[in-house]
C-alpha cells in the first residue's frame, strides 16, 4: 500500500462519529485519514467504500464538523508503533502516550508519540555481519526495565535478507539506525528499533503453534487447582454486574506467573484504570522483587473515551502481545471487557444501516471473536525459543444472560470458562466462580495432565477430579436438605454437604484482599488440598444432624485461619494442630 | 437564546417527523444549535446539503415554511459563582424568576478527563445511614444510582444523603420529575438552610421529554466549573436516569435506527457512560460523585437500562421495605459500593471490612432460617439466633431513619454479635475478635 501521493478528500456527511467522504483517488479498506477541523487533525478510519464515498468512523467527537471539511489518507492502516519504551507506558487505544498529553481533560486531535525519541538505551547486538535473516530475527537487543527486548528483523519484511552491518554495543535512541541489511534484490535497508504493524493482521514470524501443555500460575485457587489456564492458553470470564470480574481481573494481572502483563481496559470504567496506576508501580512481583508496573502496559480507552478507538484498543493490545511473544517472553493479555468492544462494533454497523444480526449485532461478529481468540497461543520460535500469549477476556452478558451472542460466541472459542454467578456473590463466595458450570478444557489434554503430574503431585488430576464430584454431591445433598428439611434426609446428607462446603470455603473462596490469601503458591494449594480430601475421607460420628454444622463451622473457621496465616509459619501450623484436635474429637476409630 | 444578526434563514422544512426535521443548508456544522420556528434544536445528521435537526421541544404545529435559523455553536451555559441558588430549565434558563447568570460560555458535554491525570478517589461520603456508610460505603468521585421501585422513598432518601453529604455544591439534575417532587426538593434544601449551595436543572413531567436529554450534560458542565475551578467538593443528583434513557429511545426510534436489547438505541452504553463517568477526582483536590436514581419496572434489573446502568457505575443501591421492623432498609444483599474497598478498614476502623462481611453473612444464614420455616420446617437453635439477629441488625443499623458514626456503628455490630453468636460462629480474624468482642 504504497502510494506516492496521497489521497485526499472532502466530508459529506456527519452522522454522530461515522463520516462519509468524497474522495478523488484510490483508497483501501480500513486505511486511515485525517479530517481538518479548523487548527486540529481528527484521526478516522475507512470502514467501507461505496464508488467515490469513503465510510469511515472518526476516533474522536465529530461536533463542529461540516461538509467540506479536508480530509488526507495516509496510505496506511492503524498501526502498532513497537520498540523500546512500550513497558510501563500508559496508551489509549491508537497506542497515543496518555501521560505526554498536557491538561487535565482529553483534548481532541492531540495524538503523542508511543515511545520518547530521546531515551537512550543500552544496545548488545546478536547477528553479526555475514548472518542471513527474516522477519522477527534478533538482531540485537536492550535491558527494557530489566526485561531483554529483542530488537528484530520487522515483521513487514518478506524473504531472506543479510546482514551487512550492526551497530556495536552501545548507546543508541530508537530512531538510530542500528543495522543493515541487504535484501536479494541488492538493495540496502537500515533497520532502526522501531517497526510499524497493522494491529488487525496477527504476527506470524513463528515457526509452529502446539496445543498448550504447562500450567500457568495465577495464585487463584479456583482457578489454578479446578479450571486451571495454560501458558498460550485462552479463557473468558462472563459474569453479570456486581459479580466480580473487574477484582478477579485484577488478581490475575497482579499475581499471574507471565513475564510480562497487558492490560486492555477496554470501555470499562475509568475509577478501575486509576486503581491499577496506582497499585502498580508501588506492588511488587513477588517472582522477580520488582515493580509490578515495570511489566505492565496499560491500554486505557475507558467508556467515556471515544467508541470507535474502544474497538481499536484490543487489537492494539494483541499487537503489542504479539511483538513482545516474538522475543520469547510469556505474555498474558487480559480484557476488560470484550462486550464493550462487540458494542462499539454493533454502534458503527448500526449507524452504517447494516442489516442486523442477533441482538442488533453485526452478522460477522462470531468470526471477528473467533479470529481474535486464535491470535493467542504457545509458540516455537524459529530460533528455537518458546513464546506465549495467554489471553483472558471478560464479557458483560447484558441482564447476566449467557444466551446473548457475545458470550455464546466467545464460547465456541475459548478453551476455559469462568462463569461467575450472581448467587455465589451474593452470598459473597468470593472468588463467585461457579465451581460446576465452569470448565477448562485444559484438563482434558493429554499434554497438561502430563505435566501437572510432573510438576504438581502423581495424583494431582485424580484429585480434582474428586473435588468436582464432591461439590457436585454437595450441592445435590444441599437442594435435597432444602427439599426435605433438615430432619427429612438422612445424617449421610449433612455430612456429604458440609464436606463440600470444606472445598468450597478453604480452596474455592479466597480473600482477594488479604496479603496472604489473596496468592496461593501451587505448592501450597496441593497441601490444602490434601488437607480437604483427608477430611472428606474420615468418618466422622455424629448423634444428630444438629451437632453436624457447629462442628463444621469450626473446622471451617480453624482451616480459614490457616488461609489467613503464612505457609508453614508458626501461626499455620499451630492452626493446623487445633484442627488435627478438632478432625479428633468425632473421628471414628477404626 | 438568540442568533447574531445577519444570519442566513432557511424556510423551507422537506421532512418532518415527530423528534426532527430536515431541511437543506449549507456551512452547518454537527450538534450544532437552531431555532426552528422558535424553538431550539440541534443539528443530528449531515448528510450532503440535508441536514436532520432535533427539535427538543417536539414538532407539533411546525410548518414546512417555518423559519430556520443556525447559531453556529453547540449547546453551552454561562459558568460563575452565581449559578449557586438558581434553578434553571433544561436550557439553563433561569426558572425562578431571578434575572440570567453571567459568565464564561461553555459547552456542554465536554471532553473526557485524561485518565492517568485522575486521582483515585479516596475520600469517604459519611451519611450517617449505616445500610450506607457501613455496608456500601461511598467515596469522592463515585458514582452510584439507586435502583428503586417508581414508589420507593428513593427521592427522600437522596435528598437527606445530599444534605448529610458536607459537599460544597450539590448539583439537581432533575429528569421527568413531577412537580410534586421537584418541590419537596425546593422545600427540603430551603429549610435546610441550603439553598445557597444548591444549583437545579430541571425537567418536570409538564415539559417535552426530548428536553431532558441536555440536563445531564448542563448540570455536569456546572459541577466542572465548580470542581476544576473552585477545587470544590461537588454532588451530582440525577433523577430518574430512566427517564433520560426513555428519551434517547425516543430520538433514536425516529431517526430509523435499528433498536438493540428492550428498543433501546445500541449505543445506549456509551451514551450512558460519557454522563456517569464525569464523576471524577481532580488532582486539584476538587470532586463529581454523582448519586443517581433509575426507576425499574417490577424491580427488573436485567432491562437494558439498569442493567447497562450496573455495568457503569461503581455499585447500586437498593432499598427495601422490611416488614419485620416495618421501616425501609437498604438491602445489604443486592447493594454494592465498588469503591467501598478505597476507605473501609483505611478511613475507617480496621475491623470494618471483616464486621460488615460478617454480619451480611449472618443476615443471609437468617435469610434461609426464614425459607425454611415458611416451607414448614424446624428450626435449629442456629436458626432461631440468626432470626432474632437479622431483626435486630436490620432495626438498629439497616434502617434508613439511623443516624450514627461509623464508629458506633462496627460497636454495634460487635453487640449483636456477642449477644447471639460464639466467637466461632462469626469467624473473624481472631486479633480483631480479641480486640473489639464485648468482654461482658
Amino acid at each position: 500500500m504504497k502510494t506516492t501521493a496521497k489521497t485526499t478528500g472532502k466530508v459529506s456527511g456527519i452522522v454522530a462519529n461515522l463520516v462519509i467522504v468524497e474522495v478523488d483517488g484510490p483508497v483501501a479498506q480500513n486505511e486511515i485519514c485525517y479530517i481538518r477541523h479548523d487548527d486540529v487533525r481528527l484521526m478516522a478510519e475507512v470502514i467501507k467504500v461505496v464508488g467515490n464515498k469513503a465510510y469511515t468512523q472518526v476516533f474522536e467527537s465529530t461536533r463542529g464538523l461540516r461538509p467540506g471539511n479536508a480530509v488526507e489518507f495516509e496510505g496506511h492502516m492503524l498501526q502498532a508503533t513497537l520498540g523500546p519504551g512500550i513497558l510501563s507506558s500508559i496508551y489509549d487505544g491508537l497506542m497515543h502516550d496518555l501521560h505526554e498529553m498536557t491538561g487535565v481533560f482529553l483534548k481532541r486531535g492531540e495524538y503523542t508519540r508511543a515511545l520518547d525519541p530521546d531515551k537512550l538505551w543500552d544496545f548488545t547486538p546478536l547477528a553479526k555481519p555475514g548472518d542471513t535473516v527474516e522477519a522477527a530475527d534478533w538482531l540485537g537487543e536492550v535491558m527494557e526495565n530489566s526485561i531483554p527486548h529483542r530488537i528484530m528483523v520487522p515483521f513487514v519484511f518478506e524473504g531472506k535478507y543479510t546482514v551487512k552491518s550492526v551497530v556495536p554495543a552501545g548507546q543508541y535512541k530508537v530512531n538510530d539506525t542500528i543495522a543493515v541489511l541487504t535484501g536479494k534484490d541488492g538493495k540496502e535497508y537500515p533497520v532502526t528499533m522501531v517497526q510499524y504493524w497493522p494491529v488487525k493482521k496477527a504476527i506470524k514470524a513463528y515457526r509452529d503453534k502446539p496445543r498448550p501443555f504447562k500450567l500457568l500460575q495465577t495464585g487463584v485457587r479456583t482457578i489454578d487447582t479446578l479450571n486451571p489456564i495454560t501458558e498460550g492458553g485462552t479463557g473468558f470470564i462472563p459474569g453479570p454486574f456486581g459479580s466480580g470480574k473487574t477484582v478477579l481481573q485484577h488478581a490475575l494481572s497482579k499475581q499471574a506467573e507471565a513475564d510480562i502483563v497487558i492490560v486492555a481496559a477496554c470501555g470499562e470504567r475509568a475509577n478501575e484504570v486509576v486503581e491499577l496506576f496506582v497499585e502498580f508501580p508501588e506492588l511488587e512481583d513477588p517472582r522477580t522483587g520488582r515493580k509490578l508496573m515495570e511489566r505492565t502496559t496499560i491500554i486505557a480507552n475507558t467508556s467515556n473515551m471515544p467508541v470507535a478507538a474502544r474497538e481499536a484498543s484490543v487489537y492494539t493490545a494483541m499487537t503489542i502481545a504479539e511483538y513482545y511473544r516474538s522475543m520469547g517472553h510469556k505474555i498474558l493479555l487480559l480484557a476488560d471487557s470484550t462486550s464493550r468492544w462487540a458494542q462499539a462494533l454493533r454502534e458503527m454497523s448500526n449507524r452504517m444501516e447494516e442489516l442486523p444480526g442477533p441482538d442488533a449485532f453485526p452478522m460477522d461478529l462470531p468470526a471477528i471473536i473467533s479470529n481474535f481468540y486464535s491470535r493467542a497461543g504457545f509458540v516455537y520460535l524459529k530460533n528455537g525459543h518458546t513464546g506465549s500469549i495467554t489471553f483472558i477476556g471478560t464479557v458483560s452478558p447484558a441482564g447476566g444472560n449467557l444466551k446473548e451472542p457475545v458470550t455464546e460466541s466467545t464460547k465456541k472459542v475459548a478453551r476455559a470458562f469462568y462463569a461467575l454467578s450472581q448467587q455465589r456473590a451474593d452470598s459473597k463466595r468470593y472468588p463467585a466462580i461457579d465451581p460446576i458450570d465452569s470448565y477448562s478444557k485444559y484438563l482434558e489434554y493429554p499434554e497438561v495432565q502430563e505435566t501437572l503430574k510432573k510438576t504438581v503431585a502423581d495424583n494431582w488430576v485424580d484429585n480434582v477430579m474428586q473435588m468436582k464430584n464432591i461439590l457436585i454431591r454437595g450441592k445435590e445433598a444441599a437442594e435435597q436438605i432444602n427439599i426435605l428439611g433438615d430432619d427429612g434426609v438422612p445424617l449421610d446428607y449433612h455430612l456429604t454437604y458440609w464436606k463440600s462446603e470444606v472445598i468450597d470455603s478453604i480452596i474455592l473462596q479466597q480473600d482477594a484482599f488479604d496479603n496472604i490469601d489473596s496468592n496461593t503458591p501451587m505448592d501450597r494449594q496441593r497441601y490444602m488440598v490434601d488437607k480437604v480430601l483427608e477430611i472428606y475421607n474420615t468418618d466422622f460420628e455424629f448423634d444428630s444432624f444438629e451437632e453436624v454444622n457447629p462442628y463444621f463451622k469450626r473446622m471451617i473457621n480453624t482451616l480459614k485461619q490457616m488461609n489467613y496465616s503464612g505457609f508453614m509459619s508458626e501461626e499455620f501450623k499451630r492452626f493446623e494442630e487445633e484442627l488435627q484436635n478438632i478432625i479428633a474429637e468425632r473421628k471414628v476409630q477404626s | 437564546m438568540s442568533g447574531t444578526a445577519f444570519q442566513k434563514i432557511y424556510t423551507h422544512i422537506t421532512h418532518i417527523t415527530k423528534a426532527t426535521c430536515t431541511l437543506k443548508a449549507t456551512g452547518v456544522g454537527n450538534e450544532e444549535l437552531a431555532l426552528v420556528h422558535g424553538r431550539l434544536a440541534q443539528v443530528v445528521k449531515i448528510m450532503g446539503d440535508q441536514v436532520t435537526l432535533q427539535v427538543f421541544a417536539g414538532t407539533e404545529g411546525i410548518p414546512s415554511n417555518a423559519e430556520v435559523v443556525f447559531f453556529n455553536r453547540p449547546p453551552a451555559l454561562k459558568v460563575s459563582e452565581d449559578l449557586a441558588g438558581r434553578f434553571f430549565n433544561a436550557y439553563g434558563d433561569p426558572i425562578d424568576g431571578g434575572p440570567a447568570v453571567e459568565g464564561e460560555e461553555r459547552e456542554i458535554g465536554g471532553p473526557s478527563v485524561n485518565p492517568v491525570r485522575r486521582r483515585q478517589p479516596s475520600e469517604l461520603i459519611a451519611t450517617g445511614i449505616a445500610g450506607i456508610d457501613l455496608n456500601n460505603s461511598l467515596v469522592t468521585g463515585q458514582k452510584i444510582p439507586f435502583f428503586a421501585d417508581p414508589d420507593q422513598p428513593f427521592n427522600q432518601v437522596m435528598a437527606m444523603v445530599a444534605l448529610r453529604a458536607k459537599a460544597d455544591k450539590i448539583i439537581l439534575g432533575g429528569m421527568g420529575l413531577t412537580n410534586d417532587d421537584y418541590l419537596y426538593y425546593k422545600n427540603v434544601f430551603e429549610n435546610a438552610g441550603a439553598l445557597d449551595r444548591i444549583i437545579s436543572f430541571v425537567n418536570t413531567t409538564e415539559d417535552p421529554p426530548v428536553e431532558r436529554l441536555l440536563v445531564p450534560d448542563m448540570a455536569l458542565t456546572a459541577a466542572e466549573y465548580f470542581a476544576v475551578d473552585k477545587n470544590e467538593k461537588v454532588l451530582v443528583l440525577l433523577t430518574d436516569m430512566t427517564l433520560y434513557a426513555d428519551a434517547l429511545s425516543i430520538v433514536s426510534n425516529r431517526m430509523d435506527q435499528i433498536p438493540s436489547k428492550d428498543s433501546m438505541p445500541g449505543s445506549l452504553y456509551s451514551d450512558l457512560a460519557k454522563i456517569y463517568e464525569k464523576a471524577v477526582q481532580f488532582p486539584s483536590g476538587g470532586s463529581i460523585t454523582i448519586i443517581a436514581v433509575t426507576t425499574l419496572s417490577g424491580g427488573d434489573i436485567t432491562h437494558a437500562i439498569p442493567d447497562n446502568t450496573g455495568y457503569i457505575t461503581e455499585g447500586q443501591l437498593f432499598l427495601r421495605r422490611d416488614t419485620d421492623i416495618g421501616k425501609v432498609i437498604v438491602d445489604p444483599f443486592r447493594s454494592l459500593s465498588r469503591l467501598k474497598q478505597l476507605v473501609i478498614g483505611k478511613k475507617t476502623r480496621e475491623d470494618h471490612p471483616q464486621v460488615m462481611n460478617a454480619a451480611v453473612r449472618l443476615y443471609a444464614d437468617a435469610a434461609n432460617a426464614k425459607t425454611k420455616l415458611e416451607n414448614g420446617f424446624d428450626l435449629t437453635d442456629y436458626d432461631q439466633r440468626t432470626l432474632k439477629f437479622a431483626k435486630e441488625y436490620s432495626d438498629k443499623l439497616l434502617a434508613i431513619d439511623v443516624n450514627i458514626d461509623t464508629e458506633r456503628m462496627l460497636d454495634t455490630a460487635w453487640e449483636l454479635f456477642a449477644r447471639h453468636f460464639s466467637q466461632a460462629e462469626v469467624g473473624i480474624k481472631k486479633e480483631f475478635v480479641d480486640k473489639y468482642w464485648p468482654k461482658n
